[in-house]
């Protein structure tokens, strides 16, 4: 096979992708839909990935990698798991109130790790739901796909998810009822309010969102005007599918700005940190950048080239304030085409070249670390994890066809939901 | 290794020092005068701060205090913790100081009596400018013991009682009291006692990630010790911004402080000789095993045997005296002023109020406490300080707010030093150049926010602010560095 770095775009990104999507198969339980969190051996599933596996294989299918039969029964098996699983307040089952544990066991569908109730991670996966319930427009099989998706959007309750509170709590435990985390500032949550406000059955209230942005930051950061949110992974994921561009919340309209247009703008900031690269990490540049949450080298108390090199694990990094260990997501680069092919595409291509062994089998892992060496190779992260190649997939998409967005755009929950929210303008109006 | 002891031990100089300046042995109090003009209950910030403005007014004073003059802020406060964050500072430089080119040996070794002589020394010096000698020269009536009222015109210290025109509570505030089972029976330090500690616990758990939980934490980190700090919050400075506390959080982590975030401490007790602290987080329970305890879990006013109820002043258990915008009581002769009736318990806000209530009483002034421009700091490395107005504050009085930051990482002085932790922000009425409020978190935080409060107060706007010169390179240009930004073209 060709290298790379060696292929045109079209042709590199192609490959790229199909090698993201194949994630999907390759870490699946068939049986029952369920996908894991990442490739290491043991790892439970991540609702969150399931919801990512759902929205590709239409993608998949538009691509001629799977056949639509294939999509379908795999779809249908993965719906049905979850209308059946169970859902109670006890700790060892699969959801409550029609959300999800984060992470569940891929046989049993049993919640793992004593993990939360994850209203966000159950967003991606309901966001999920309603792309295949979307997107599969046929008869017997495909139209129990529409009425599944339906019933497992309407049974979640979102109402009981604010708990009387302004915003949304993040999650909840049966052990100890709403977690308490804050949850301030703008960040990927965006979906969540979408769809919570779209919800025929048991919406968030009207104000829950508005609240919301009243936590947000609207900054001058390294001299551009952004709505800040530190990790870049924050701005991708609630666009992987909706369809920002053109229009506005109140927040956005006052400020002349839109979603789709800040992460543009939050893109040259990262790119504008990586260039200045303040800690003196190896490999920064204005084509070296994707600061995000991913896995990253553990906390060893490190100094080098006389600086502090303490590193931090598994955790959300960002930009400009911090933590930044010098360790990137190698695929966010290219997970934001949609935002300016020009920059992804050079960036990824220079990442390629410099540092091939972060793409093995054609997929990108998790975490890169140059700047801390063994036998003078960079830190990488273990296998892949889900989420990197799902969000991967839906952006090279969108990009090419938009097809994502568009099936979205028609979805009514989506269209209230934004509503709700305040949106108007671009496809919103017509 | 052996390190020769930098301080004798027997020498209490500064101690003795001390309390002749803020509590001599063989004080007498005088004979009152008939009737005063002012009686103040309180000699710290706030009422040493009203008794100079009174005296300037011609007034007859009489200060009350029943432990030492200079306050909450001068002898368990302010004072003693800085002095011991400058310690620590310096250990940590000569510790880092390979990082610029210097060559230390070996780990700083730390004598932890002589950093405690040397605060107490510190102290010492500083209270020569509240010493009683000096305010009975200035014409004050300094009486030592507790103080109480003994009906509306009348307060009782000692065997005296006082006739006074006017009064002025002013007895601060002490540590919130302790409800954690078992922690009384083991033993715990609080601010007021901590500075008075001789060796250093190997472990100390602190409890609450406040400011002063925070300062400690890192401090004692630095001097050597292994610090648990436990917050159950879900994070440090829980009405501080969002990005300062997260700064500060990886600088406490960074430095060793062990910290636990959301963690509730359920219960204390002793386990074979051991101190342990049972926590949660979650639902996850462990416990850890401490030599020390410091409690830091808020201040509540000192209003206890003061009889406020026979001045027909009144107050609230949690909040304190209540005054109005003025500062004035429910009885219109008696105000109160610094921690026992401000939200903002600080030194500066304490001496501010005091100077505000005497004018307000005496010089016909009425001068509005809601009116004043505070800033503050949290003194860890690097310093987090602020002014003004939040964000949040700005949009729940419906102003649309923009910010303006520069990362110290882009300022060239603190590039040079070393320090580009932090930033500058400045929160703007959004399409203006008016500012509300700033944040900073830098390593001399606090000097530089001074500059932001007289900005504001003077309401100089970001287009002035641009065009005013700064040295260079400097810190406080990243002030400047912030206007031009805002100043530029978009
Ligand atoms: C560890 C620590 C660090 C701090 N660091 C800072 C800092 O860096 N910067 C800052 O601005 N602030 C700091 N503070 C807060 C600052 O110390 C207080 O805000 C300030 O001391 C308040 O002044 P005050 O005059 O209102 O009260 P206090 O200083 O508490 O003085 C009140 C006085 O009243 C006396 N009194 C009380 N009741 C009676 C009675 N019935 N009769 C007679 N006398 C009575 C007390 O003995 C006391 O001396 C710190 C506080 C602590 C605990």
């Amino acid at each position: 096979m060709l290298a790379l770095t060696t292929l045109p775009d079209d042709a590199l990104i192609d490959r790229l992708q199909h090698a993201a999507f194949a994630y999907f198969i390759e870490y699946a339980n068939a049986e029952n839909g369920l996908v894991a969190d990442t490739s290491r051996e043991g790892s439970p599933c991540s609702i969150a990935v399931v919801g990512f596996a759902l929205s590709c294989y239409p993608v998949a299918i538009a691509n001629g990698w799977i056949t639509r039969a294939f999509a379908v029964s795999r779809t249908l098996a993965t719906l049905r798991f979850f209308w059946n699983s169970a859902q109670s307040d006890r700790p060892d089952a699969t959801g409550y109130m029609g959300f999800y544990y984060h992470f569940i066991d891929m046989t049993t569908g049993r919640r793992v790790w004593q993990c939360e109730l994850s209203l966000i991670d159950t967003t991606l996966l309901l966001a999920g739901m309603l792309t295949a319930g979307c997107y599969f427009d046929g008869a017997g099989d495909e139209a129990e796909i529409r009425s599944l998706a339906d019933a497992l959007y309407r049974r979640v309750d979102w109402d009981w998810a604010q708990n009387g509170g302004k915003t949304v709590a993040q999650g909840w435990k049966p052990e100890c009822g709403f977690l308490h985390y804050g949850w301030e500032g703008y960040n990927e949550a965006t979906v969540l309010y979408v769809l919570g406000l779209g919800s025929p059955t048991h919406p968030l209230s009207d104000a829950g969102f508005t609240n919301w942005t009243f936590t947000y930051q609207w900054e001058n950061l390294l001299s551009r005007d952004v709505l800040y949110s530190g990790p870049l992974f924050t701005h991708l994921f609630s666009q992987a599918w909706l369809d920002f561009r053109g229009i506005q919340d109140c927040f956005m309209r006052e400020k002349a700005s839109d979603y789709f247009k800040n992460t543009q703008d939050t893109i040259t900031v990262h790119r504008d940190y990586a260039a200045r690269n303040p800690r003196g990490f190896a490999g920064y540049s204005r084509n070296f950048w994707g600061i995000t949450a991913g896995d990253g080298p553990a906390d060893h108390e490190i100094r080098q080239d006389l600086r502090d090199r303490r590193c931090f694990g598994y955790m959300a990094r960002g930009v400009p304030y911090g933590p930044d260990d010098g360790t990137i997501a190698p695929w966010a680069m290219l997970a934001t085409l949609p935002f300016g092919s020009e920059q992804a595409l050079e960036g990824t291509r220079h990442l390629l070249r410099t540092y091939p062994e972060v793409c093995r089998q054609d997929r990108f892992c998790s975490g890169f670390n140059p700047t801390l060496t063994k036998h003078g190779a960079g830190w990488l992260s273990d296998g892949w994890y889900g989420l990197d190649q799902g969000l991967l997939v839906m952006m090279i998409e969108n990009y090419r066809t938009g097809m994502i967005w568009s099936i979205l755009r028609k979805c009514p929950y989506v269209r209230t939901g934004l509503e709700r929210a305040g949106f108007d303008g671009g496809w919103l109006s017509s | 290794m052996t390190i020769t002891p930098l301080v004798d031990k027997s020498d209490d100089s500064a101690r003795r020092e001390l309390l002749d300046r803020v509590r001599p042995a063989n004080w007498e109090n005088p004979a009152p005068k008939p009737v005063y003009d002012l009686v103040i209950v309180g000699a710290g910030p706030a009422g040493l701060a009203a008794a100079e403005s009174a005296i300037a007014l011609g007034l007859s004073v009489a200060l009350l205090e029943r432990y030492r003059l200079g306050g909450n802020s001068l002898n368990a406060g302010s004072i003693p913790s800085k002095a011991m964050i400058g310690t620590a500072r310096v250990v940590t430089g000569v510790r880092d100081a390979r990082d610029f080119g210097g060559f230390v040996r070996a780990k700083p070794l730390v004598d932890f009596a002589a950093v405690m002589t040397r605060m107490r020394r510190v102290r010492a010096r500083i209270a020569e400018y509240c010493s009683v000698d000096r305010l009975h020269a200035a014409g004050v009536d300094v009486f030592f013991g507790d103080a109480r009222f003994a009906g509306v015109k009348v307060i009782a210290v000692g065997d005296s009682r006082l006739a006074f025109k006017k009064a002025l509570i002013a007895t601060g505030a002490r540590p919130c009291p302790c409800d954690i089972p078992g922690l009384e029976r083991i033993g715990y330090q609080t601010s007021e006692t901590i500075f008075d500690i001789e060796t250093l616990p190997a472990r100390l758990a602190i409890i609450g990630g406040g400011p002063l939980g925070c300062e400690m934490a890192q401090a004692f980190c630095r001097l050597g010790a292994h610090v648990i700090l436990l917050q159950n919050d879900p994070k440090f400075l829980p009405r501080e911004e969002r990005d300062a506390a997260e700064l500060l959080s990886l600088a406490l982590s960074r430095d060793g402080v062990e910290t636990r975030l959301n963690t509730t401490v359920t219960g204390a007790r002793m386990a074979g000789g051991v101190r342990l602290l049972d926590t949660v987080n979650n639902e996850v329970r462990t416990s850890v095993e401490v030599d020390e305890v410091l409690l830091s879990v808020g201040r509540i006013p000192n209003m206890e045997g003061l009889c406020v109820e026979a001045a027909r002043v009144r107050a609230d258990p949690a909040q304190g005296i209540k005054v109005d915008d003025f500062l004035r009581t429910s009885n219109r002769d008696i105000y109160a002023a610094g921690d026992v009736c401000m939200t903002h318990k600080f030194t500066n806000v304490a001496e501010t109020s005091g100077r505000m209530a005497v004018r307000n009483a005496f010089a016909g002034r009425r001068r509005r406490q809601s009116h004043l421009t505070i800033p503050w700091c949290t003194f860890c490395d690097p310093e987090i300080a602020h002014v003004g107005m939040y964000i949040w504050e700005a949009k729940e009085r419906g102003i649309s707010v923009n910010t303006v930051t520069i990362m110290m990482q882009d300022n060239d002085r603190a590039i040079v030093d070393g320090q580009d932790d932090g930033f500058v922000k400045l929160h703007l009425k959004a399409g203006t150049g008016v500012i509300l409020g700033a944040t900073i978190v830098a390593s001399r935080a606090s000097e530089m926010i001074n500059e932001m409060s007289v900005v504001m107060s003077a309401g100089i706007g970001m287009r002035d602010l641009a065009n005013v010169l700064h040295i260079y390179p400097a810190q406080s240009d990243a002030i400047r560095q912030a206007a031009l930004a805002w100043a530029r073209p978009k």
